[in-house]
């Protein structure tokens, strides 16, 4: 059946996820629906002791069991350890057709992959993957589908039991012994615990895994001991210089640097732009140079931002410790500068269902103004593919790319015209992750190309005079005239994962990578 | 005049390393005015060969939307500079640098092989403009007669690298150094009505310094500068590009001057400020640039 951004999903997968296709973005606007909860164990005796002396005794306590989902955050990012010290502690038991439930899983989980290809591991819902195991669920080797979906739409599917979680193991940089979790004040520091908060919600079983224990009681707790079944220490949770870096050198690749004025150009030239405005920006070398150029002039026209949303990092901190912003709301910290400014009175933790979730009374991404956004492709109806490589493989994740692209008044997109030798302006994407009606400017090296969706942008550019304007198949053009149109990447038939819209419907499928022969 | 482009404008000059697919498949997107595909110091000698292959396909396949693309070819002391324009004329450059130019001779000899390779490769005789780069304290005290010696030749450019080399002295960022020689090639160019262009500033991380050179530079009637990064362009752009009051006043002159003449009127003042004849080239040219940089729409 073709979906609303046309995009043919086969009707077995239809019949087999229950799903429908993708039909707009607000198709699930206003409608009713029950959440779900867990099921849990009561601690009334006050002699009970949370702690456990290894993952293999929380697992048997747990109730592990073939076929269940067990669930994980992605605060540790490339410094994780957790995944796959319970996964090794899975498969030495010999557990089969496991499904992973989890936030993002990046190259730090590459020694999932024999558990994959053993049958340990059949399923895998995350908002992305990369490194091996994208190269092995492409290769076909998982057995059962492969499930993107946004942070947002994690959130979405947890609370209404479509992924309904059996045991939540939750990484902590710090807990008492009677599970009170906090993301600060350990060896391993994350800052925020922001994407496990809906695990300890409605995960049967929640397992707290910490390398520092602290005395009863860990307050204030971002997760709370009310959700906590047992507690298990080790010695490593997580490598801190994979977890929350330095800041990040400001770029001096003056392409980046070029792109980041365009879209600061477009951001001070757009209605939007006045005291109290809301903004979110990503971490790659051009978004924080944008936000520095930003600054800039917030400071020069004495403009205050209202709020800021993140994945933040030093330079939207700085802002707010500067007064040049009035609040943060925080689901992620990209650098130890952002972890550090939680001290900040106005920098606030927020959980990725308040952050995102469409499916809850009205998430923050609602209340965006702009949204700073990457692509690795963006075709000329403005979808975006931020998951699957030009090489058909997955590579990437959804991570907030679909929720804020939605929320914020106005999306920008920034992304070079060429990714190496492949066009990253095209006739159509790979695989849609983002619908194009969620995307209002993408801003290249070689101009800036506006949704026609978005005549008030257009025009309020336009008369501002200040960015290279084109159309997107402008844009298309030019970099098909250098690098020339690449044939499609060749897949076989078999549907290997699905990617999911917010609300979980289906906007595209991920096939199977063919062989070179 | 035998090429229009001889006096374009030419505020920023971009040294690119014509070996590096990457530099040179689109540095327009920074939008210099002009590109210089360098063959001659960026380029190992064991490279030379491939610096020019991939300086032909640039030139040939890549479309540079209006950039002017000069090729520096090498020292007329190698045995590479011939091939050097026969593979830059080929490729369709606009135009050729010559380094190291001490006497008038050398722009002959430069622009006999230029002759040659037009023809060779069918090209519209005047097509491919010369540029002299001065390098020594002989080629700047020859700086009169470079500049006199070829209808071809659109400027000089002072390349401060060899020449603080040949005075004995270091490059101290004021720019006392180059005193005399800037002072000297602009008085030259102007004399034999050609343009001139500053040398490279190469400590990026010191913008500041290179705004202070711009400006003076800028004030002493340079055209433009050599520059080695994009980031050095809106500078360049900005300092270059006339205030709206200074192209209010050259607009209002120009038409005064104008009206006046037909009444027979020769002295009279423009806000509050004596003006005459001796006024009308120089807002002439204000208006020229103003409408090169994008500044100015009226119908002067």
């Amino acid at each position: 059946m073709i979906n609303a951004v046309g995009r043919d999903i086969p009707e077995e997968i239809l019949k087999a996820t229950g799903k429908e296709v993708f039909q707009g973005n607000n198709y699930k606007d206003g409608v009713r629906f029950t959440k779900v909860g867990p099921t849990i164990t009561p601690v009334m005796r006050n002699d009970h002791s949370k702690l456990v002396k290894d993952i293999h005794e929380a697992l048997v306590k747990c109730n592990a069991h073939d076929g269940m989902t067990v669930s994980f955050h992605h605060h540790f990012r490339e410094g994780d350890l957790i995944v796959n010290m319970v996964m090794e502690e899975i498969h030495k038991m010999g557990l089969k057709d496991i499904r992973i439930c989890a936030s993002s899983l990046g190259k730090a989980h590459n020694p999932l992959v024999p558990m994959i290809e053993d049958g340990t591991i059949t399923r895998i819902e995350s908002s992305g993957v990369r490194g091996k195991i994208g190269e092995a669920i492409s290769a076909g080797k998982l057995q059962g589908l492969a499930i993107m979906r946004s942070h947002g739409g994690r959130v979405r599917s947890i609370t209404t039991g479509e992924a309904h979680v059996d045991i939540a193991f939750i990484g902590a940089p710090t807990s008492d012994d009677y599970g009170n979790l906090r993301g600060i004040g350990g060896k391993a520091d994350c800052g925020v615990l922001s994407y496990a908060i809906v695990d300890g919600n409605h995960a049967d079983y929640c397992v707290a895994i910490t390398d520092c224990l602290v005395p009863y009681p860990n307050f204030p707790a971002h997760i709370s001991q009310t959700k906590v079944d047992y507690v298990c220490v080790v010695d490593e949770i997580g490598i801190p210089s994979k977890i929350a870096t330095g800041a990040a050198k400001p770029t001096t690749d003056q392409r980046k640097l070029l792109m980041a004025k365009y879209c600061t150009d477009v951001v001070v030239n757009t209605p939007w732009f006045k005291d109290g405005f809301s903004y979110q920006t990503g971490v790659g070398g051009a978004s924080i140079a944008s936000t520095k150029y930003l600054g800039e002039i917030m400071r020069e026209r004495n403009i205050k931002m209202g709020f800021g949303v993140g994945g933040l990092t030093k330079e939207m901190c700085k802002l707010l410790d500067e007064g040049m912003a009035r609040v943060m709301l925080d689901v992620q910290d990209f650098d130890l500068d952002a972890v550090h400014n939680l001290k900040n009175p106005n920098h606030h933790r927020i959980p990725a269902g308040v952050y995102a979730n469409p499916l809850n009374k009205g998430a923050v991404v609602n209340k965006l103004d702009y949204v700073v956004l990457a692509s690795l492709e963006v075709d000329v109806h403005f979808n975006c593919n931020v998951v699957v490589g030009s090489d058909g493989v997955i590579t990437g994740a959804q991570g907030g790319h679909p929720d804020t692209a939605q929320g914020a008044k106005c999306a920008i997109v920034i992304c070079p015209l060429l990714q190496g030798r492949i066009p990253a302006i095209c006739s159509e994407v790979t695989t849609v992750t983002t619908p194009g009606e969620s995307i209002d400017v993408v801003v290249t090296d070689y101009g800036v190309a506006v949704n026609p969706a978005r005549p008030d942008i257009l025009e309020a550019l336009k008369a501002a005079d200040c960015v290279p304007l084109k159309t997107i198949e402008e844009l298309r053009d030019i970099a098909y005239s250098i690098v020339g149109e690449p044939d499609p990447v060749e897949f076989e038939d078999r549907v290997v994962g699905i990617i999911e819209a917010r609300d979980g419907t289906i906007i595209d499928v991920v096939r199977k990578v063919k062989d070179v022969e | 005049m035998i090429n229009p482009n001889k006096t374009r404008l030419r505020r920023t000059m971009m040294f690119l390393n014509a070996q590096k697919p990457s530099l040179i498949k689109d540095p327009y997107i920074y939008q210099p005015d002009s590109i210089m595909l360098d063959l001659e110091d960026a380029v190992a000698e064991k490279e030379k060969d491939s610096a020019r292959y991939s300086l032909y396909h640039a030139l040939q396949e890549i479309n540079y939307r209006g950039v002017e693309r000069v090729v520096r070819i090498n020292g007329l002391d190698t045995d590479l500079w011939r091939e050097d324009i026969r593979c830059a004329v080929a490729g369709g450059c606009d135009s050729i640098r010559i380094p190291k130019t001490e006497y008038a001779k050398d722009v002959k000899i430069v622009e006999e092989a230029v002759i040659a390779a037009e023809k060779e490769f069918g090209r519209p005789e005047g097509s491919v403009l010369i540029m002299a780069a001065l390098e020594s304290a002989r080629g700047v005290m020859n700086a009169l007669e470079i500049c006199d010696c070829s209808e071809r030749l659109f400027g000089i450019a002072l390349s401060g690298g060899d020449y603080s080399k040949d005075l004995q002295t270091t490059i101290s960022g004021t720019g006392v150094e180059f005193m005399g020689a800037r002072q000297h090639m602009i008085i030259a160019a102007r004399a034999a009505k050609v343009q001139c262009f500053d040398t490279v500033w190469t400590n990026l991380d010191d913008m500041d310094g290179f705004r202070r050179e711009t400006e003076m530079i800028h004030s002493m009637g340079f055209d433009g500068k050599s520059i080695i990064n994009p980031r050095q362009i809106p500078i360049v752009h900005e300092i270059y590009t006339p205030k709206p009051k200074d192209v209010d006043f050259a607009e209002k002159v120009i038409r005064e001057i104008d009206e006046k003449k037909a009444l027979g009127i020769g002295v009279f003042t423009v806000n509050g400020k004596m003006i005459d004849i001796a006024f009308y080239d120089g807002a002439k040219r204000t208006i020229a640039l103003a409408k090169a940089s994008g500044v100015y729409k009226g119908d002067l």
